[in-house]
């Protein structure tokens, strides 16, 4: 089985609209959202979701009024300066790290788990996706990506599809490092990685500097992809490009990547 | 005046409208770029760095000869950063939340705090405009903590421009956390929306006041628009698609350097957020 995740490091490159290319060109493949924080894939997939679990990850200190008698220590102790001088937690601040509880002399502080966002398994009719929303202002999208991701493996393991193709998160940070994968990121973790430039008819000089640092650095160039309208048009209609229109430039770039990249993830296959 | 500007989606414009807001104004205003994982403002400001420093957070050290290997860290630790195995303890440096629980805890005073480098942050100025920027050290997963330090150098008697990373989990939350407005900027597409009505949730929970910005405004549909009009939020200014400005920012050139007729926009576009600090729903 392969996994072939798409990440930018930069947003709004074109991560979400390529996935949605490729899975009209895959034939027997997972597709997994990894961008929980701001994930945009279902507008285009229009899954029917068949299952929808909590996801729960970390805890929020609560303080008891009626059992704390306000002695400070907690205040004093939080790094994070969630605690009030009333002694009421901000949620948004609470980082969930339980030493306001544990040095408690009255033992007055609860510190229940989050449920801090909803995942799912569902039908496309390119076939079987997962996905996840992440609650705002949560955290550990990180472990809710991993999830995301082993989730899509067991999928496609039941289901014997040989592809999973996973739409990552902007960013070098946790949820895009829970995801593996712009170039010396997937270099640092060992990721073989391959680029592929969009809209590079805007700027013919940085496109070349781009393959060039990619080369320097042993990456492959799967190819360019010239800036269409046809992604936004599509994208309006909730259709991949392929199914908005059947013969763009745009659209023939993409096949024309697909192509290598199939080859190159065949030629892997022991 | 603290101003952020974020935008749940990627790509919608956030750099493009801070860099040319600062720009507009051009005196007694500081932009901070807190998008520490992909800090892209300086390629348009190209300030000239006066001052490096670099950022730690604090991490356990274990003293294994006052260590009686008693448990109580990875006991306390809820970030599995921290464990005793045997007469062994082991610290995973890049788990730890810098809580301090593990040496508060320890018996023995075994455990110190250490220095982890998080990144660095650049100080320097361009054209009246005073940057500061956070770089996160790659594979490094928190970025809060230097977002903190960055907006650390925030001047309440300087008018201060955030660039805020895109999504709405923490790292965005610590770029618009006390901030006095949030620009929002989207583009008019499924995907524009749906970010952006996260992004609102996240401003609205913070009891922010906002509005928005609409980028390559006649691409896509209407229904950003619609949305905006049923939850009465104002659209401060609207930029449609025009190859001429996707050149120059892909050539690393601000929008009112090459079209400088986008300056008055811009001011117009600060006027109005001042307005609305002022005299919510003014506009």
């Amino acid at each position: 089985m392969k996994e072939l995740v798409v990440i930018s490091g930069k947003g709004g490159t074109g991560k979400t609209s390529l996935i949605a290319a490729f899975a009209s060109l895959a034939k027997s493949k997972v597709l997994c959202d990894a961008d929980v924080d701001a994930a945009d894939l279902h507008l285009i997939m229009h899954p029917r979701i068949f299952m929808c679990a909590d996801f729960k990850s970390g805890h929020t200190a609560d303080i008891d009024k009626n059992r704390c008698t306000e002695c400070g220590l907690c205040l004093d102790l939080c790094r994070f300066s969630a605690i009030s001088d009333d002694f009421k937690v901000n949620r948004i601040d609470c980082e969930g790290c339980g030493v306001c509880l544990y040095f408690c002399p009255e033992k007055a502080i609860d510190f229940p788990e989050n449920t801090c966002g909803e995942w799912f398994n569902s039908d496309t009719r390119f076939g079987p996706m997962v996905h996840a929303r992440l609650g705002i202002a949560e955290e550990n999208s990180g472990k809710l990506v991993t999830l995301v991701r082993q989730e899509s493996k067991r999928l496609a393991d039941e289901k014997n599809l040989d592809l999973i193709l996973t739409d990552g998160p902007p960013g070098v940070g946790c949820p895009v490092i829970a995801s593996i994968g712009g170039a010396k990121l997937a270099n640092h973790f060992k990721v073989p990685a391959m680029v592929c430039v969009n809209k590079f008819d805007l700027n013919p000089d940085l496109t070349r500097d781009i393959e060039n640092f990619a080369a320097d650095e042993g990456l492959c160039c799967l190819g360019r992809i010239p800036f269409d309208p046809i992604f936004t048009k599509a994208m309006v209609q909730g259709q991949t490009i392929f199914e908005y229109n059947s013969a763009s430039s745009a659209g023939e770039a993409v096949h024309k990547i697909w192509n290598t990249l199939s080859d190159i993830l065949n030629l892997q296959i022991p | 005046m603290i101003i952020s500007i974020a935008s749940g989606k990627g790509g919608t414009g956030k750099t493009t409208i801070a860099t040319n807001l600062a720009r507009s104004i051009g005196s007694n205003v500081q932009l901070l770029d807190c998008d520490v994982e992909e800090p892209n403002a300086h390629l348009f400001i190209n300030p000239s760095f006066e001052e490096t420093e670099t950022v730690f957070v604090s991490v356990p050290e274990v003293d294994e000869e006052k260590c009686t290997f008693c448990g109580k860290c990875g006991e306390i630790c809820q970030f599995k950063a921290i464990a005793v195995v045997n007469e062994n303890v082991l610290v995973f440096e890049e788990l730890c939340h810098s809580c301090g629980g593990c040496w508060e805890v320890c018996p023995e005073g075994a455990i110190t705090q250490s220095d982890r480098e998080l990144g660095v942050i650049q100080k320097g100025h361009s054209n009246g405009i005073e940057f500061i920027h956070g770089k996160l050290r790659v594979g490094e997963a928190m970025s809060p903590p230097l977002i903190k330090k960055v907006r650390s150098y925030e001047n309440p008697e300087k008018l201060t421009i955030i660039d805020a990373p895109p999504g709405t989990s923490c790292p965005v939350i610590a770029s618009m956390k006390n901030a006095d407005f949030v620009i929002l900027v989207t583009e008019p597409t499924p995907f524009g929306l749906y970010d952006l009505k996260l992004a609102v949730a996240a401003a609205q929970m913070m009891a922010i006041p906002l509005g928005l910005v609409i980028n390559r405004s006649d691409l896509g549909d209407d229904n950003v628009r619609q949305y905006a009009h049923q939850m009465g939020l104002a659209i401060l200014m609207e930029i449609p698609f025009d190859r001429k400005i996707a050149e120059a920012y892909s050539q690393g050139e601000m929008l009112v350097d090459v079209m400088p007729e986008w300056r008055d926009s811009f001011q117009g576009l600060h006027y109005k957020v001042e307005k609305l600090i002022k005299q919510p729903g003014a506009i």
